[in-house]
């Protein structure tokens, strides 16, 4: 049993969001990590049964939407003696609250894991504003008397 | 009396309802990670979905007609100012062990790891299939 496995079961997508398909399979929403780092954010998905060719990513404005065509490979002559786990595409969608450079973004799948890799733009990298102390001119004739 | 017979109908009729709606339920326990078993007289086939894991550091062993799968997957290490904004994804290790129909012949196992998926083929032991046996007449 995983650690932190806290949903074991496929969970569907709520709602499909691209209208209607055409594909009569069920759709599952991914498991996925975000990791917010200093240059970039990282979305890691769980979609087994996924390759490069059949993943779809696309960023319009800040959604972000990640689909997995998923081929079920299911051996012919056989019949099903148990069955935990369903088959089917993926689709997520995610609203991004900050500018990401779209040109940079990267994206791999290994084993079924896909890795997204986001930088922020430019404009929207934490900038630091200093803060400057002022002195204490004004202050200074502020002369606290003893009664 | 006719009065307890309707009851007994609608009883029935309850029990059978329950009985379709279970049907569509899922497990409600399944032990992690979930799999699938595809069978017929002469081999099994079992699926699971490990995504992410070292093919390499996974256990598969077989025992009569018991697999058992063993396995983990490491979390992302974090450096210093990363943090995780959303943490769905299982880690950690896992054992499971599973019955099959018949004991297997444990030499001709096979396994793929393709895409995220595990498929184990299991044969059917020899010694373990029916055998026909004729009547001879005299």
């Amino acid at each position: 049993m995983a650690e932190t496995g806290r949903e074991l079961h496929k969970k569907e997508a709520e709602t499909p969001e691209t209208g209607e398909r055409t594909r009569a399979t069920r759709i599952y929403s991914p498991q996925v990590d975000i990791i917010e780092r200093q240059e970039d954010i990282v979305v890691i998905a769980d979609m087994p049964g996924v390759d490069e060719k059949s993943i779809d990513i696309t960023l319009e404005k800040n959604v972000l939407t990640i689909s997995g065509k998923v081929d079920a490979v299911i051996p012919k002559a056989h019949r099903l003696q148990l069955s935990e786990y369903g088959i089917g595409d993926y689709q997520r969608v995610f609203t991004l609250s900050e500018e990401i450079d779209r040109d940079k973004i990267h994206a791999t799948v290994k084993n079924g894991v896909l890795k997204l890799v986001m930088p922020r733009a430019e404009t929207a990298k934490t900038k630091k504003i200093p803060i400057q102390a002022e002195g204490l001119g004004g202050l200074m004739n502020l002369d606290v008397k003893s009664a | 009396m006719l009065w307890s017979d309707q009851v007994f109908d609608a009883l029935r009729e309850l029990e059978g309802m329950t009985r379709t709606l279970r049907r569509f339920d899922l497990p409600s326990s399944v032990e992690f990670p979930a799999t699938n078993m595809w069978v017929t007289d002469d081999d099994a086939v079992v699926t699971t979905e490990i995504p992410g894991i070292d093919p390499n550091a996974l256990e598969i062993s077989v025992v009569k007609d018991a697999l058992t799968l063993r396995g983990s997957r490491q979390a992302e290490e974090l450096k210093e100012g990363e943090s995780y904004h959303r943490r769905e994804r299982w880690n950690g290790q896992f054992t499971k062990t599973l019955m099959l129909p018949f004991a297997v012949e444990a030499g001709k196992v096979e396994a793929r790891f393709s895409k995220g998926v595990l498929y184990i083929s299991l044969p059917r032991a020899e010694a373990d299939k029916p055998r026909k046996i004729t009547v001879k007449s005299e």
